[in-house]
């Protein structure tokens, strides 16, 4: 009985916390729905830092120019980084990062959908720091604000690293499509490929994301995929305009009555199939993380071995 | 280390704003984590009197292609690395190489007089133009132990010769000493730890790591072979006689060694064609692959800039 009744208490100084918009923090109780979501939400996002490396690692060795060598290995280790902040997030909330990267390579954890396309030219740096991390801006600025702690102070370091990605991948941009014709034809292209499954990665359609009132209620989610998904479209089309190229969409148009851009559904069947793990790259991506995790087992043993010999970690 | 990550001023909070904003591009920020603007403005100088410009320009390709060949193998391990504390590590190693190869690429280019630029002498040299040493151009095949053995030998030979540098009456590579040889203490202290734990870790690491001593051993010593470029450059009070290196360097791989539980390899060192070697032009059959990779793109687009 008193068990309950505590239980009762607990429940509600925690949505007491959630709706005065304050964080809850590690030690502080939470009901066990609210930890499971955290946890696999920064999983994933965690993951999506990890598994962004390879696309992108493609073209580190043939970068064009040292200077552009410079930068995006410096990015890519930047997504290193995200990832271990993520990891460590989620580890407060009591799951460490060997057993979650465990999930991800059999398998059972998801990562982010856009990272299952290859990198077919060096304008896909480009297209990637513009859209992609831009997107991904769209969707972590509100994490900021984000109910639990640790993930929201994460977020804020996380984003201003993913600003600068994308003002570096669009700043690509604009010396390509002021290079030579095809500088400009690598851009439009790499456009072409990626615009889709940029939108797509704000997820379903809001009618079609069963788990979005729930997060929005525990003040972990902010805005609905749609909302996200127009704030992302409103401000990229004059991005795009100033590249001087063509969003492959005829029916995209400004709409003054609604005060934003009018777009075309994406193909959502595209979107499912790449989840369910039948995308162009997800068995490679998945088999390289496997593999690096794998051949490096005798080195983090090594570390455990030398750590119990000689007293301390790493 | 880099500490690139630090730089960007941009409030988090602000981040949509930064996204509108991002037709500007003018932001200083943009260029981090190179090491070049350091020393721009040095980059310029005059070649000292009595220094052959020949002379230099070639000295300053040898310190700048062991950088940049090491850094190209080093980013092969970017989502091929053991732990995330190790693609941060060696990525970041490889950012510390590449800021310095930049900067001596383009001295060389600079004091040459030819027109010929950072990118130039990087994308456009075919194998005999580059002047690295051969432990920088060997392929690790990702094996980790591979990749700590060349390092602890590259970081600690290369110490020693920044140190060295740090009074080059040339200032383009004195002041390239003066920053590399806080890049490379951090780089050598990360290979010897490394060292030690997988020496005195499991019995396989040990193994492992022993072989990967005996497979670099035989290009440790062409780093202290005397080039005749050096040997000018050495009386010009330029560079550092790599052969007076050696003391400090075996004193330094030997502790490491004695700690980790490891055996100082007795392979002989690998023969030469004629006396030459990499400061020669000479290379493994290992160099064509790299540079086949590291030069297609911008091979592939002559005049375009990026
Ligand atoms: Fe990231
Ligand atoms: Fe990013």
């Amino acid at each position: 009985m008193t068990a309950t009744l505590d239980e009762q208490d607990l429940q509600q100084g925690f949505e007491d916390v959630i709706a005065a918009d304050q964080r809850i923090e590690p030690r502080d109780w939470m009901p066990e729905a609210y930890r499971k979501t955290l946890v696999r939400q920064i999983a994933q996002h965690a993951h999506s830092e990890i598994i962004g490396m390879q696309p992108e690692g493609n073209w580190i060795l043939r970068a064009p120019s040292l200077r552009r060598k410079a930068i995006l290995l410096a990015k890519v280790q930047d997504e290193a980084g995200h990832g271990m902040y993520l990891y460590a997030a989620a580890e407060t909330l009591g799951v460490d990062r060997e057993e979650l990267t465990e999930k991800l390579i059999s398998g059972r954890q998801k990562y982010s959908s856009i990272f299952n396309y290859p990198t077919l030219s060096y304008a896909d740096v480009g297209v990637i720091g513009w859209l992609v991390d831009g997107a991904a801006i769209c969707n972590q600025v509100p994490l900021c604000r984000c109910s639990y702690g640790p993930y929201a102070r994460a977020m804020i370091r996380i984003c201003k690293e993913e600003s600068f990605h994308q003002r570096q991948g669009y700043e690509l941009l604009l010396a390509m499509v002021n290079g030579t014709d095809a500088q400009r034809e690598m851009v439009q292209e790499s456009t072409n490929r990626f615009w889709w499954p940029s939108l797509m990665m704000f997820g379903p359609p809001d009618a079609d994301s069963p788990n979005t009132s729930q997060s929005m209620g525990w003040g972990i989610k902010r805005h609905t995929n749609d909302e996200l998904r127009q704030r992302f479209v409103d401000m990229t089309v004059p991005q795009a305009e100033a590249l001087g190229i063509t969003l492959p969409d005829p029916d995209l148009r400004w709409n003054a009555e609604r005060g934003h851009y009018d777009f075309s559904e994406p193909d959502w069947s595209e979107l499912k199939a790449v989840i369910s793990g039948s995308g162009p790259c997800n068995a490679q991506r998945l088999a390289h993380r496997r593999r690096a995790h794998e051949d490096g087992a005798w080195v983090r043993d090594a570390a455990a071995a030398y750590a119990a010999k000689h007293g301390g970690s790493r | 280390m880099s500490g690139h990550a630090t730089q960007g001023d941009h409030d988090a909070t602000n981040a949509y704003r930064s996204l509108a904003d991002s037709i500007s591009h003018d932001d200083p920020g943009w260029a981090f984590g190179t090491g070049v603007e350091d020393v721009q403005a040095e980059i310029t100088s005059p070649v000292p009197d009595g220094v052959d410009p020949a002379e230099l320009a070639e000295y300053c390709l040898m310190l700048g292609d062991d950088a940049l060949i090491c850094s190209q193998r080093l980013a092969e391990w970017v989502s091929n690395a053991p732990e995330l504390e190790e693609e941060v590590a060696l990525a970041n190693i490889a950012l510390d190489l590449l800021g310095q190869a930049r900067v001596l690429l383009a001295r060389a280019g600079h004091v040459e007089g030819a027109g010929r630029d950072e990118d130039a002498l990087a994308y456009l040299r075919p194998e005999p133009g580059f002047r690295n040493v051969a432990l920088a151009e060997l392929p690790d095949g990702l094996d980790f132990g591979r990749a700590i053995a060349r390092l602890l030998v590259f970081s600690a030979w290369r110490l020693a010769l920044l140190n060295r540098l740090l009074d080059s009456r040339d200032p383009v590579v004195a002041a390239v000493a003066a920053k590399g040889v806080k890049e490379l203490a951090y780089h050598r202290d990360y290979a010897a730890r490394w060292t030690l734990r997988l020496g005195d870790g499991t019995a396989e690491s040990h193994r492992r790591v022993q072989a990967a001593l005996d497979a670099v051993w035989p290009h440790v010593g062409e780093l202290f072979r005397t080039s005749d470029v050096e040997r000018a450059l050495v009386e010009a009070g330029v560079a550092v006689d790599p052969a007076e290196l050696r003391g400090e360097v075996d004193e330094v791989l030997d502790e490491v060694l004695a700690r980790a539980t490891l055996t100082r390899p007795t392979a002989p060192p690998a023969g030469t064609i004629g006396g030459r070697g990499g400061r020669e032009g000479l290379h493994t059959e290992h160099l064509g692959h790299v540079l086949a990779e590291l030069q297609s793109l911008a091979r592939q687009h002559p005049g375009a800039t990026w």
